[in-house]
């Protein structure tokens, strides 16, 4: 058991000594796959533990990062009270879209979640509570004591230790009571309601959690890009991170991560010219056939392709 | 809001909704029959859209049959892509289909941004169908767009005939209810799903093409379509036409109308509609009640 | 894991590695951020060829240096602004960056190139917001505040004797300063705006607020769209049988480079803009007349904007003969300088504004012909603007 543990140690060690290498750009590099890996693994919690398939996850992302831009204000105000505000905001809209699409099940679920995220991005792009379709800038950065989020070093090693500590507290939720729940769930749904199971109490929990963390991310994505856009709660944001759970592969923690760096680096390559001359203009293209070649020949994943080697199978 | 007004926006609310009934109805069979959740079914109607653009030099005033040939190859285009892609997707679960089929949005457009660019074009409505009636003295209604609504109420009374009074919609009715049992009764179940997957494909596509001179053509008209879809499809029921229709004037009217009276919320409008429905009836309005 | 991290190692090293190309000095380079996809395409592609035309008349050289020239595709996208205009300014580094045509991208543009202290020279984006709260000595404009040709549309409209009008535009930044500035106008001048209609950015079903307008019968109608969005919503508004009972008026993007799409529906229909294709001026001409020859199509307001960033910028260079480090200078003189437009002469504000004269137009034909002077040298207010 002490094995599982290595990798991800030396690779959080990894990461905190990093900056001394890194250029500017390639460091928000590594702050901005970090911020989706936290991200993907708070939907990692809902896809890969408990079977849940949202398509609307985004929207809990975009909502902690607008809270984070509405309450920082002019002055920025402390993070103590504004990145619980975004996580809060973001939890009680994923309360409320729980409640309601977890009444529905499998095809009508994933349509429901799509359909409610996209009621938020509507509600940020058409009205006057925020800044339209150009989205609203934060100013000032949020401050708690001597950290300063202007800082880069700050914001990166704020966010690596957030990634960090969501990795650990979802590793521990998995292997606690709550866990094994949600993964019996998964596996047989009725029978874990014949043996007394509150499930949909379970589900929604889970989904709240789910969307609390990616409203901890919002406020991260926030505070790095300094701006906000409705764009943040669409439907293709919420598709870029199942893919980057297809691309790890679904199931464990690892491959959440694993996908969002795939992800992001992949979207970095298609998009040089440099190396891809006319081709670049066109990633899209690019980045399709590859999902579709990833989802038909390596349905588990990038995490997959060393069990096809090895054979062993992965918790 | 005065009468002559309130007419005229429920005739706007009414044209939009029957539109995009033509694009639900495919959207709701190709669910409802093969099971399969497909998001690039905006990418029809997009496809749809842009064949109007391309095709209009060569047809000129020639509507009609303009419309009937991008028709038909939108239906041999729907036939071969379900050869090619869909009937790989049957077997996989859920979360896979979307994301080929979202794959597959990417790479339409990006097709569509080779083929034709990504500039918006206009297309003019035939000179038959251009100008307008007066509306007492308030207005022009546009022919085309009476043109619109009577071409989708065609369209809605074929289907229905079609599923309701031929034997191709005996088989489709019994393939939506017990596909394992109309397979064993000796039903090509895999030649049923490649016609009426072409047969979704061509309806969106009618209604891409019935809406290029409406709202223009411009890159990215699939995605908006798509999710209002999927809203009425949840609304309707899965695999029900009629309650596809319901749906489709429901929406319609609750846009027109959000439109004019809460103009900041009515993209909202629509999904606090679903919501409302959801917690009323979880299943749709009408599951499976052709 | 092994077996995963090399590739993922391999990628990464691969951005980094063609991503970084520092120059010391040599040629300048410049950093066009522009839409060259989606509805504002054709704008990109015209500011571009004006502010290329410009070097070309200079021996494609300012102040004595080779102009070395990046683009990126900001695909009229707010979302991916600062993204993009990162690429320019980190991953290239470029000395100047010019762009862009959307006010939402200009923004997250501005306001990067203040936290970087990059030249940033605007050959479009209208948004007030820039020469204002966010001014910098930084950031100049070569074109035009949205409040400028819609205040002068408001003033029009009012003298006119038009009381009670309706405004109609897309949600965006754009589109409200625009009504805003022209509310602004037709009030003082005795009007009164009664509805505010708009729709989300880009559509273009217009069919409900039409049916709306014809509803309330106003004296007369603003509208603010440009590129696609122009065209349709003048064809609507015809169509809908509106053109011949309430007046249209709107700023010249409602019928710049679009007469010929927009037909018999748009002839006619005055607007306010600071520039008219038939200026009748030995500058005027001569521009035109080179683009037509160097380019084989006929130069806009948008080809005007690029050559005039172009001249701001050599204003800049040629002040300091090459040395961009000498920045103080450059941007003074940046202020400085009085701009031999096609348009006509014009100066910029301390908050980096033109201030320039707002001609009156009327479409006739496949042109925006020159009316007369709606409001002399018009200077934006720059409201919140500290310089």
């Amino acid at each position: 058991m002490t094995r599982t543990w290595i990798v991800p140690v030396v690779a959080a060690l990894a990461l905190f000594a990093l900056p001394a290498v890194l250029t500017p750009y390639t460091q928000d590099l590594v702050v901005k796959i970090a911020i989706y890996a936290v991200f993907a693994l708070s939907l990692e919690l809902l896809v890969g533990v408990t079977g849940l398939v949202s398509l609307g996850h985004a929207a809990f992302l975009g909502i902690g990062a607008y809270v984070t831009v509405l309450a920082a204000g002019d002055s920025g105000g402390s993070v103590a009270t504004v990145a619980p505000l975004a996580v809060l905001a973001a939890a009680g809209y994923a309360l409320f879209v729980g409640a309601l699409s977890l009444r529905t099940k499998g095809v009508y679920f994933i349509m429901v979640t799509l359909a409610f995220a996209q009621m938020a991005y509507f509600v940020f792009h058409d009205t006057k509570l925020a800044g339209g379709s150009d989205g609203l800038f934060l100013y000032a950065k949020p401050a708690l004591g001597a950290l300063n989020l202007d800082d880069k070093r700050h914001l990166y090693y704020t966010v690596i230790v957030t990634l960090v500590a969501t990795y650990a507290l979802l590793a521990l939720l998995m292997r606690a009571r709550f866990g094994h729940a949600l993964a019996g769930i998964r596996v047989n749904e009725q029978r874990m309601r014949a043996a007394g199971f509150a499930t949909f109490g379970y589900k929604l929990a889970a989904f709240v959690i789910a969307g609390a963390i990616a409203g901890l991310a919002g406020f991260l994505l926030a505070i790095k890009d300094g701006a906000v856009n409705p764009e943040l709660l669409s439907w293709h944001e919420s598709g870029a991170v199942l893919l980057m759970l297809i691309l790890g592969g679904i199931g464990s923690l690892r491959g959440a991560v694993i996908g969002a760096i795939a992800f992001t680096l992949l979207k970095e390559l298609f998009q040089l010219e440099s190396l891809l001359g006319p081709v670049a203009s066109h990633w899209q293209m690019t980045l399709g056939f590859t999902i579709i070649a990833f989802v038909a020949l390596l349905p588990k994943g990038l995490i997959g392709v060393r069990s096809r080697f090895s054979g062993a199978a992965h918790g | 809001m005065d009468l002559p007004t309130f007419l005229v926006q429920c005739l706007n609310a009414v044209q939009y909704g029957l539109l995009l009934f033509l694009v639900a109805s495919g959207l709701t069979l190709i669910f409802g029959i093969m099971g399969v959740i497909n998001l690039a079914h905006g990418s029809f109607y997009m496809i749809g859209a842009y064949m109007a653009f391309v095709l209009a030099p060569y047809f000129g005033d020639w509507y009609l049959t303009k419309l009937l040939v991008g028709v038909a190859l939108a239906a041999v285009f729907g036939f071969v892509l379900e050869w090619a892609f869909f009937s790989f997707l049957y077997q996989r679960e859920h979360l896979q289909q979307v994301l080929m089929t979202y794959a597959l949005i990417l790479v339409f457009e990006e097709a569509r941004s080779l083929l034709v660019g990504n500039d918006v074009h206009g297309v003019t409505t035939p000179e038959w169908l251009n100008g307008g009636f007066q509306l007492g003295g308030l207005m022009a209604y546009p022919w085309y767009r009476v043109f619109a609504s009577l071409a989708c109420v065609v369209v809605a009374l074929g289907l229905y005939f079609v599923v309701n009074r031929t034997r191709l919609g005996m088989m489709i009715r019994a393939g939506a209810s017990n596909r394992d049992m109309a397979r064993g009764l000796g039903l090509n179940i895999k030649l049923l799903y490649r016609v009426v997957f072409a047969g979704g494909v061509a309806l969106a596509a009618l209604a891409g093409m019935i809406a290029a001179p409406l709202s223009s053509v411009y890159p990215g008209m699939g995605g908006s379509v798509l999710i209002t879809c999927f809203v009425v499809v949840v609304i309707g029921g899965i695999g029900s036409i009629t309650g596809a229709l319901i749906a489709s004037l429901l929406v319609g009217f609750v846009d027109t109308f959000g439109k004019v009276f809460f103009a900041e919320y009515s993209g909202v409008g629509v999904y606090l509609l679903m919501a409302v429905i959801l917690v009323w009836r979880p299943e749709g309005l009408m599951k499976r009640a052709y | 894991m092994r077996l995963n991290l090399a590739p993922l190692a391999a990628a990464a090293l691969v951005v980094t590695a063609f991503g970084a190309q520092a120059q010391a000095t040599g040629p300048i380079k410049v950093g066009f951020m522009l839409p060259y996809t989606g509805t504002y395409a054709s704008l990109g592609q015209m500011i571009e060829s004006g502010f290329k035309l410009y070097v070309q008349e200079q021996g494609g050289k300012l102040g004595g240096r080779e102009i070395q020239y990046f683009k990126v595709d900001d695909e009229s996208e707010p979302s991916k602004g600062t993204d993009n205009v990162n690429k320019l300014i980190k991953r290239d580094q470029v000395d100047v960056l010019v762009g862009t045509v959307h006010s939402g991208v200009a923004l997250a543009m501005a306001k990067a190139a203040k936290e970087s202290n990059t030249l940033l020279i605007i050959p479009n984006a209208g948004a007030d917001a820039i020469t204002g709260p966010m001014c910098g000595a930084n950031i100049v404009r070569s074109s035009f505040s949205n409040w400028q040709p819609a205040y002068a549309m408001g003033k029009v409209a009012a003298d006119k004797g038009h009381k009670k009008a309706i405004t109609i535009t897309w949600n965006y930044a754009a589109g409200s300063e625009s009504v805003k500035g022209f509310a602004e106008a037709f009030e003082k001048g005795g009007g009164k705006v009664v509805k505010e209609l708009n729709l989300p950015f880009p559509g273009v079903e217009f069919q409900a607020l039409l049916t709306e307008i014809a509803a309330q019968k106003p004296d007369a109608v603003y509208a603010f769209f440009a590129g696609g969005g122009a065209v349709k919503f003048v064809k609507d508004y015809a169509a809908a049988g509106l053109n011949k009972s309430i007046p249209l008026y709107g700023p010249g993007f409602l019928t710049d480079g679009t007469l010929e799409a927009q037909g018999p529906a748009a002839q006619g229909m005055f607007t306010t803009l600071h520039y008219a294709d038939n200026l009748d001026t030995a500058r005027n001409n001569a521009f035109r007349k080179s683009f037509a020859l160097t380019y084989k199509s006929q130069a806009d307001v948008y080809a005007v904007q690029g050559y005039d960033a172009a001249q701001i910028l050599a204003a800049g260079v040629n002040a300091v003969k090459g040395d961009l480090s000498k920045r103080d200078a450059v941007t003074a003189a940046m202020h400085k300088v009085v701009v031999d437009s096609p348009r006509g002469k014009f100066t910029i504000s301390a908050a980096g504004n033109p201030v320039q004269d707002i001609y009156l137009r009327q479409a006739t034909g496949n042109n925006n012909e020159f009316r007369g002077v709606a409001v002399k040298a018009l200077a934006d207010p720059a409201r919140g603007c500290k310089l």
